[in-house]
């Protein structure tokens, strides 16, 4: 019972810090913090950080770090995005409209697959450190994305593929409904599969999983794969939300990102984490977002909060790890 | 000497590179193996060259510090304000932005620390800590009328010559300040007792604690360090862009780590040196002007960067496991084995 | 009083309610070679770190060093006050030369601004001599080989000039000779007025080295006692108020299959031209000196590091071993030398840590874990391992060394193997429960597992039915069990 109780804790924690920050947006703007028009725009918002978060946390979890999530996504996005602008003309039969939208997400989708691998060859088989081997390719790809933007953006797409990102399905926005779909597939994943098994034990203690029988390497390879998918699928709908894509968009999240990670638990070590505490996670950070934009906040002072925040967030991640540690006694 | 021996080759294979590169340039366009090309390379390095040395310092000690640049933004933004207010002069200007450097590097300090959080996440957060201040308080404002003492300054040259185009070029001050700030750095860690502290907790900062090095001054001192040159970085900025733009540091953090990497200097701590990265500077450098030269545009500029690194990084990586695989572990009997 | 360098008394340490120390008492004389020993679990870490001031005890302790009362200790304190600590990892910095090393508390004890580089070099030579070693004073430390990285860590501590030097285990990385190398240096540190405190589990040395014998048991004194009032089984006695029973272990031959046959099998700088037999129901024993390449050859046969060269012929046909997944489909099972590190995943649960090696077994849908039969295999083997903890969700770390050992036994039992090889299986576990470890090991066997036992103790060789002893990565000898002793053995690896 009381292990039981040791699990759920952390979630009800954050479920706990949830209704107080909600309340506490509510207080600050009692008329416009809960009301439709704005839950319905965190709805909007919630999937695009809520799928780079779980691209980083589950990078996170196995004790690495992939700073590449972000820019990984504005290059599969722009190509997405030209292949599709290429295809599409005026007088496209439905039919026809569909089939060019299918091949933009599938090249979306593809070239983010792609970009995971190399990271996963490069952190796992060439055993670069994570910080090091994603910011590696972060730098590359950024590069890319101007280089193939000239800083430009690419915009104007057709309804079809808006409606990934604007598009409503029974009252709720697709979005929404493709990441809690994402969520609970990588839930289900993490807690019962082999391969989210080693995820943790990975994390947790590489050489002595490794010393198991555990193929240390391809785990990591898919993983990485993995998050470049999830990265991916944000670039998709992010891409149709905006109507465009450009090199500078997105940045913002990453930081975001890893902050909800460690938010919902996700340590910086690796070997812990799940996916129901990003999503509270995620919740949290997208009332503070929306509550500060109903105040008036420019961007510059929500970045200075996050980065704030982001450090409390380790300091109370410190603190509870601290806390739970037997102490060695000889 | 066997230290010498090893230390130097990596930054023999960086020698190589470069003079080969050069070579391939030159036979594209020759204006590249020209003096007035070299130092002009050199001045617009010189920027990113000082950043360079203090990221040096911090990687050495085992740390990361990804607030560089929001550092250098606050301070050139703190000196422009202030000289534009009250009037100064060049020892004012050094002083207001070495000051704001140290002060800003010394809560990354603290926090590292004290608070004992990794420090790529800290500076992660002081970046934005600082860059989103600043922006708030500035609301993003240019500044451009610099007083004529200052840009009288920027042109100053230690030794000059004239071009055939009847333009001056030579020795700019700003590559003097940067290779004073290689000498100095070199010095420090070589002959300064918290010079090789650095290497010490950068090695093995349990063996340090145990040794009974200080390891919160020190790694105070480190996280000033950077941010008194990230300081001193900002004010070669405004001299050669002649304004003082706030978004126009930030986001070139990586380049600069990518440099010091590409030196030599181990994410891990304990392994670098300040020829490497100068190197590793003069190396994206060489890149960047040839592909210049070259009528390469600059928007795929950053990309070469990115791959450089790519390939450099995953060249080590081959190279360290290498020399685990060859890692003599026992001293095998040669011979027959007996029956 | 003038005669005791170092006294240590009332000294008592609590963590979180488990008393680590109890009201535990030590006193080294001058011109001394004192020894700490004790169990894991005895406290005999914890003493070291109060008298290094990296832990401070509890309010009524009493230190003095050299005559002067320490009020709160720390290292540096302790440094200055002339204690020098050699840790078991020997904490040496590994990008730095060996003459840095060596002259680092000197440097830091002068607090210059400035390093002298020639001050440095002086302080290196001179303490190298002292011990007649040859050490390259430009090389990394990084570099070198363990021996002589313990080599560098003495200098260092003798370049500190210190009047009590602790030793944590030093000779686990030494071959014999280099033993008594340094059992000469500190014979000769003791004629020159200095004193040593000598931690170690290794009898034999023991008795050997030190003038008195300081004994820890569960966090108390058990008494200080002369070198010639204790002997072998007075000590271990003394340690662990149980007596050990030698067994031996006899194998039938008859009717035993061939399990696994291993010819000339080599691998570069590690081992060279290997040969060995495993039937059924055997315990072979596998011991040498530090460096002789067990290790590497387990790891090979295991499929961590594969061999260069050779055959491996198992159930009669011949294979290549090249990843741990062609091991454990042959049925090999390799519990690691290094149980904290490599064994166990210390912050996961038990449970988890039993089925990380079956999780292909466990598949529905060739996708998804069948929780329940999982669990169901979980408690089979912590049931049949008598794994002793209050639920298989609880961490591996809050188990004892003996229970994690049994872990790690549980999760390659589980691969049902038909050859384990077991990396010093007894290392760090108490002698109550090594006794335990080896009868399960005793008791696989007699079903026909065959065993590969990898030891440093010729004790432990014994209770093998064969013994192979390597030395410089090659098998030099064979010696079957019921034809020798230990004391033979024991000669044999170090001659």
């Amino acid at each position: 019972m009381r292990l039981l109780a040791g699990r759920y804790r952390t979630l009800l924690t954050l479920g706990a810090i949830l209704v107080v920050v909600a309340v506490l947006m509510w207080v600050l703007s009692p008329d416009r913090f809960l009301s439709g028009p704005n839950l319905q725009s965190m709805a909007y918002q919630i999937p695009i950080l809520g799928l780079f978060s779980l691209a980083m946390a589950v990078a996170m979890i196995t004790g690495g770090i992939n700073l590449s999530i972000i820019s990984s996504a504005i290059v599969s996005g722009v190509a997405g995005a030209l292949l599709l602008k290429s295809l599409v003309h005026a007088g496209m039969g439905a039919f026809q409209m569909t089939a060019a939208v299918t091949a933009a997400i599938l090249v979306i989708l593809g070239i983010s697959v792609i970009i995971g691998a190399l990271n996963g060859l490069i952190i796992g088989y060439a055993k670069v450190p994570a910080v090091l081997g994603s910011l590696a390719t972060m730098t590359m790809l950024q590069g890319l994305a101007i280089g193939i933007t000239k800083g430009g953006a690419v915009s104007g797409f057709p309804e079809a593929f808006q409606f990934i990102g604007l598009g409503v399905v029974g009252g709720v926005p697709l979005a929404f409904v493709l990441f809690l779909l994402f969520a609970v597939l990588l839930s289900l994943l993490l807690n019962r599969t082999p391969w989210g098994f080693s995820i943790y034990m990975i994390g947790s203690n590489e050489r002595a999983t490794l010393y198991s029988g555990i193929n240390n390497r391809a785990i990591l390879l898919r993983t990485y794969v993995l998050s470049g998918l999830l990265s991916g699928v944000a670039a998709t709908i992010m891409t149709s939300q905006f109507d465009s894509i450009k090199a500078s968009y997105g940045s913002a999240y990453l930081l975001q990102s890893i902050l909800v990670a460690l938010l919902g638990g996700v340590s910086a070590s690796g070997g812990q984490g799940t996916v129901s505490g990003v999503v509270i996670g995620i919740l949290i950070l997208q009332c503070f977002s929306s509550g500060f934009n109903i105040l008036g906040f420019s961007t510059f002072l929500t970045t200075a909060i996050w980065g704030l925040m982001l450090i409390l967030a380790m300091v109370v991640s410190f603190v509870r790890e601290r806390s739970v540690q037997t102490p060695s006694i000889v | 000497m066997r230290i010498a021996s090893i230390l130097k080759r990596h930054e023999l294979y960086l020698i190589v590179i470069i003079a080969l590169l050069s070579v391939l340039i030159t036979s594209i366009n020759h204006h590249f193996a020209t003096l007035e090309n070299l130092l002009d390379m050199l001045k617009l390095s010189s920027f990113t060259g000082v950043l360079a040395v203090g990221v040096l310092v911090v990687l050495l000690s085992g740390g990361i510090d990804l607030s560089f640049t929001a550092i250098a933004t606050v301070a050139m933004y703190l000196m422009g304000s202030y000289i534009l207010t009250f009037g100064g002069n060049l020892l004012v200007a050094i002083l207001i932005v070495a000051v704001t450097g140290i002060v800003l590097g010394a809560i990354n300090g603290v926090i590292v620390h004290k608070l004992e959080i990794p420090a790529i996440i800290v500076t992660l957060g002081t970046l934005s800590i600082f860059y989103g201040a600043l922006m708030v308080i500035a609301q993003g404002r240019d500044i451009y009328n610099l007083p004529q003492w200052f840009r009288d300054f920027a042109k100053l040259n230690l030794v000059s010559w004239r071009n055939v185009g009847g333009s001056t070029y030579g020795i700019s001050i700003f590559l003097v300040i940067w290779a004073v700030v290689l000498a100095v750095t070199w010095a420090l860690l070589r002959y300064a007792s918290v010079g090789r502290g650095v290497f010490a907790i950068g090695g093995s900062p349990l063996a340090a604690s145990r040794a009974g090095y200080r390891i919160g001054r020190i790694q105070l001192f480190v996280y000033c360090y950077i941010g008194m040159l990230s300081g001193i970085a900002s004010m070669i900025h405004v001299g050669l862009v002649d304004q003082i733009a706030p978004h126009s540091i930030v986001g070139k953090e990586l380049v600069v780590i990518a440099a010091v990497v590409l030196g030599g200097a181990s994410l891990s701590g304990g392994k670098g040196s300040v020829l490497g990265t100068f190197l590793g500077v003069f190396l994206f450098a060489v890149i960047g002007n040839g592909l210049t030269l070259t009528r390469v545009t600059s928007y795929w500029q950053d990309a070469v960067t990115g791959i450089v690194l790519l390939l450099s990084i995953l060249i080590a990586a081959f190279r360290e496991r290498r020399r685990e695989k060859s890692l003599v572990r026992v001293n095998v009997e040669e011979g027959k084995a007996k029956a | 009083m003038a005669e005791n360098l170092v006294s240590l008394r009332h000294i008592s340490k609590n963590y979180a309610g488990v008393k680590a120390l109890d009201n535990v008492e030590l006193i080294i004389r001058r011109a001394e070679i004192h020894a700490l020993v004790g169990e894991n679990g005895s406290g005999k870490s914890t003493l070291i770190k109060v008298l290094s001031g990296a832990v401070q005890p509890s309010e009524k302790a009493e230190i003095e060093i050299d005559n002067v009362r320490v009020r709160s200790n720390s290292c540096t304190e302790s440094i200055r006050c002339g204690v020098a600590v050699i840790y078991q990892d020997l904490s040496l910095f590994p990008n730095l030369t060996v003459a840095e090393n060596i002259a680092v508390n000197d440097q830091i004890e002068k607090r210059a601004v400035v390093v002298d580089w020639r001050d440095v070099q002086r302080v290196a030579a001179t303490a190298i001599a002292q011990i007649g070693a040859k050490l390259d004073v430009h090389a990394l430390v990084g570099d070198l080989s363990i021996a002589d990285q313990q080599l560098v860590a003495i200098c260092r501590a003798l370049a500190q000039e210190a009047k009590l030097i602790v030793m944590d285990e030093p000779t686990s990385a030494l071959t014999q000779r280099e033993v008594e190398l340094l059992f000469g240096v500190l014979r000769d540190l003791r004629s020159k007025g200095n004193s040593i405190l000598f931690i170690s589990h290794k009898m034999g040395e023991i008795l050997s080295i030190s003038d008195r014998v300081t004994i820890l048991r569960d966090g108390m004194l058990v008494g200080t006692y002369n070198r010639d009032e204790l002997d072998r089984r007075k000590l271990e006695f003394l340690m662990t108020q149980k007596q050990s029973v030698e067994s031996r272990y006899a194998w039938n031959g008859d009717n035993r299959r061939t399990l696994l046959e291993v010819r000339g099998l080599s691998k570069r700088g590690n081992f060279r031209d290997v040969s060995l037999t495993l039937r059924e129901g055997e315990i072979v024993g596998l011991i040498g000196p530090l460096g002789s390449g067990r290790t590497e050859l387990a790891l090979a046969l295991f499929g961590l590091k594969p061999a260069d060269s050779g055959e491996i012929v198992a159930a009669g046909i011949p294979r290549r071993i090249r990843t741990v997944k062609d091991a454990i489909q042959l049925g090999i099972g390799y519990v690691p030398e290094d149980r904290v590190q490599d064994g166990v995943i210390l912050s996961k649960s038990i449970g988890r840590n039993i089925s990380i090696t079956i999780l292909k077994k466990l598949l529905t849908f060739a996708f998804f874990l069948k929780e329940e039969e999982r669990r169901k295999q979980v408690e089979r083997w912590v049931t049949t391992l008598q794994i002793k903890c209050s639920s298989s969700e609880m961490p591996v770390q809050t188990l004892s060394g003996g229970n994690q050992q049994r872990v790690v036994l549980a999760k390659w039992l589980a691969t049902d193997p038909k050859i384990l090889i077991l990396d010093s299986p007894t290392a760090g576990i108490d002698v109550g429960a090594k006794a335990t470890i080896l009868e399960i090991i005793r008791q696989l066997a007699e079903k026909g597992m065959a065993i590969l036992l990898i030891t440093d103790e010729s004790s432990e060789a014994m209770s093998c039915n064969r013994v192979l002893i390597m030395k410089r990565g090659r098998i030099v000898e064979e010696v079957r069990c019921d034809a020798t002793t230990e004391d033979e053995i024991l000669e044999k690896v170090n001659a």
